[in-house]
């Protein structure tokens, strides 16, 4: 969507360029292209392709060993083998729902934050703060909040404080209670960079629309469903599919939280595949795993770019 | 009168809500500020203490000093820096040459660029890795600049492209007649007007390599090649119940950006929402 915009009037330009020069190639745009595109191809498109040839092979990670062809052995390999069904069920669920909480409350937050007049910088800046805040960092972090003991804040705030839960619960010894912990900091660190994007969208709505409606006698509510949401539409629908690029990508968080455990309950596509390739050092499953993962996420950004996205007329 | 009334109540509510949600926000942070601040034995005292009891420096001493902490911040610098000064030269470069120039194989460069930026980069971590021991990158710092650099080629080259584009023209036209090259254009006329486009992606190249983890772990096993985020989490394997160096080692790391970001935020704003909104 991005694409369009930025090449229309280039496209135009670049027409009336090639009339007037005669397609005299030259080797300037190559010499500018070549260090950039260099590294690009190196590490980029031919890992992109070697990936795939790995994933035919029974990949021996020993130089100089034979590796034997095995065709699509991994591939079937992975749709008989129950933990990767558990880790995409896992990876689904937790983009479901850290996507929906973030979207709606980083646009609960947007909408308060563009009404707000005082400090509306000051709560930018506090609701932006743990998107820039490195993964390793938060995920250390959560893993303290959510410690065992009723000295762990969490337990504390819920049962001392709050008096929600009768008793102090062990969040990370069990699947259920720890992906809580993985979510909630999954939801904790996204609102700010959804609050941003849809601030942004929410600006660059006109006010007359309001005024208007507002002589109509429209609600805040009508508003709400009738105006502003339709308008941020594209805006909605780019943050949705970003963010379930995302949650397809999630990783550090539940490595360093949970390891995937307890017994591999709470294992993710991302986990899974680094743990095969370099835990066990089975290069050919962990490519196969890795393409298998980046078909679900191209298959679902195209269902989601083709059936959400609709022109929008000002 | 009673419209005022009624607007400014409507304020308060609004301060008093975003207040709510910004104490969740904050809390996490301030509790690893407080922690870091207390000495073991209060780590886990109960009930837990906002404001610590003794409150005392000895674990960023400690990190810092007999933790080889400033050896680590000195690596993530040092990678960050000349990983965001590479990025800058190679992807003005490469959008340079696909905004101003017609020639053979354009396209299907451009959208080979493209087509990569949906692949999750951790997709290409295993052949990565091999291509890296084969080139003698693995335990390097090399390997990690090259790596990081090459991964936001393809993005901030479409960013700083559509920029270009949308540059006047004129100057650079003038220039050439004037017997100017295409080297001199783009550096005296083109990098000059593109200050906030270049400051967006330094920024946000820097961030990445300095927070940036998979790879990292992936490739570096020696102590002394370490980055801040291997060295924090290695810390907290090591270090398990020792909260307190644990967080002050961190805080390390997580000061440093935080007051890049305060000071530098609207080219964080500018750069998250550019080509956002519009769809």
């Amino acid at each position: 969507m991005k694409t369009t915009n930025s090449l229309g009037p280039g496209r135009e330009e670049t027409c009336r360029k090639r009339g007037r020069r005669h397609r005299r190639v030259s080797l300037t745009p190559y010499l500018f292209l070549l260090p950039g595109m260099l590294l690009f191809l190196a590490w980029t498109a031919y890992p992109l392709l070697k990936a795939f040839q790995i994933s035919l092979y029974d990949w021996n990670p020993i130089p100089g060993q034979v590796s034997p062809f095995v065709g699509t052995a991994n591939y079937t390999r992975a749709f008989d083998d129950p933990v990767f069904w558990l880790a995409l069920r896992n990876t689904l669920m937790y983009t479901i729902v850290t996507v929906a909480g973030q979207m709606i409350l980083g646009l609960t937050v947007a909408l308060l934050v563009d009404r707000v007049v005082f400090g509306r910088t000051v709560f930018r800046t506090i609701y932006y703060m743990p998107v820039i805040t490195s993964w390793v960092v938060v995920s250390i972090l959560f893993k303290y909040l959510f410690n065992s003991s009723p000295a762990g804040l969490v337990n504390y705030l819920l049962v001392d404080v709050l008096h929600i839960l009768p008793d102090y619960v062990q969040w990370l010894s069990n699947a259920n209670t720890s992906w809580i912990a993985i979510m909630s900091l999954g939801i904790w660190k996204g609102i700010g960079w959804n609050m941003v994007i849809f601030l942004a969208a929410l600006q660059s709505i006109p006010t007359e629309l309001y005024e208007v409606a507002a002589i109509d006698g429209a609600n805040g509510w009508q508003r709400l469903w009738r105006i502003t949401l339709p308008l941020i539409r594209p805006t909605i629908v780019f943050v949705l599919v970003m963010l379930v690029i995302g949650g397809f990508q999630a990783f550090i968080s539940i490595y360093l939280i949970t390891g995937g455990g307890p017994m591999q309950r709470t294992e993710v596509l991302l986990s899974y595949m680094y743990n095969q390739g370099f835990k066990y050092l089975d290069f050919g499953y962990g490519a196969a795993l890795s393409y298998l993962l980046a078909t679900l996420i191209f298959g679902i950004n195209f269902i989601q770019m083709r059936f959400l996205q609709r022109r929008i007329e000002y | 009168m009673r419209y005022r009334i009624q607007r400014q109540l409507g304020q308060m509510l609004l301060v008093l809500v975003l207040s709510i949600g910004a104490v969740f926000v904050v809390l996490p942070f301030t509790y690893m500020i407080s922690t870091s601040l207390k000495g073991q034995v209060y780590v886990f005292e109960f009930p837990p203490r906002f404001i610590p009891s003794h409150a005392t420096l000895n674990n960023f001493a400690s990190a810092w000093r007999s933790n080889n902490f400033g050896r680590y911040f000195l690596n993530s610098l040092l990678v960050a820096l000349v990983t965001t000064a590479l990025e800058l030269f190679l992807s003005s470069t490469v959008a340079y040459a696909f905004a101003r120039f017609e020639f053979p194989g354009k396209n299907v460069l451009y959208y080979t660029l493209l087509a990569t930026l949906m692949v999750p980069s951790m997709m290409l971590i295993i052949p990565q890795f091999m291509l890296a021991s084969r080139l003698k990158l693995l335990n390097s710092l090399t390997g990690l600049i090259l790596v990081y650099t090459a991964g936001g080629i393809a993005f901030n080259t479409f960013l700083l492209r559509g920029f270009f584009e949308q540059l006047p023209r004129e100057l650079e036209e003038a220039a050439l007649i004037d017997g100017g090259t295409h080297l001199t254009i783009f550096l005296r006329i083109l990098l000059p007007l593109s200050t906030p486009a270049l400051a967006t992606v330094a920024i946000f190249t820097f961030l990445g390599a300095w927070d940036e983890y998979v790879w990292a772990l992936t490739t570096i096993n020696e102590p002394l090649k370490r980055t801040l985020p291997i060295a924090i989490a290695n810390f907290h394997g090591a270090h398990a119940s020792d909260w307190g160096l644990v967080f002050a080692g961190s805080l390390i790391a997580v000061i440093p950006v935080l007051t890049v970001f305060v000071l530098l935020q609207k080219f964080f704003i500018k750069g998250l929402t550019a080509g956002a909104i519009k769809g």
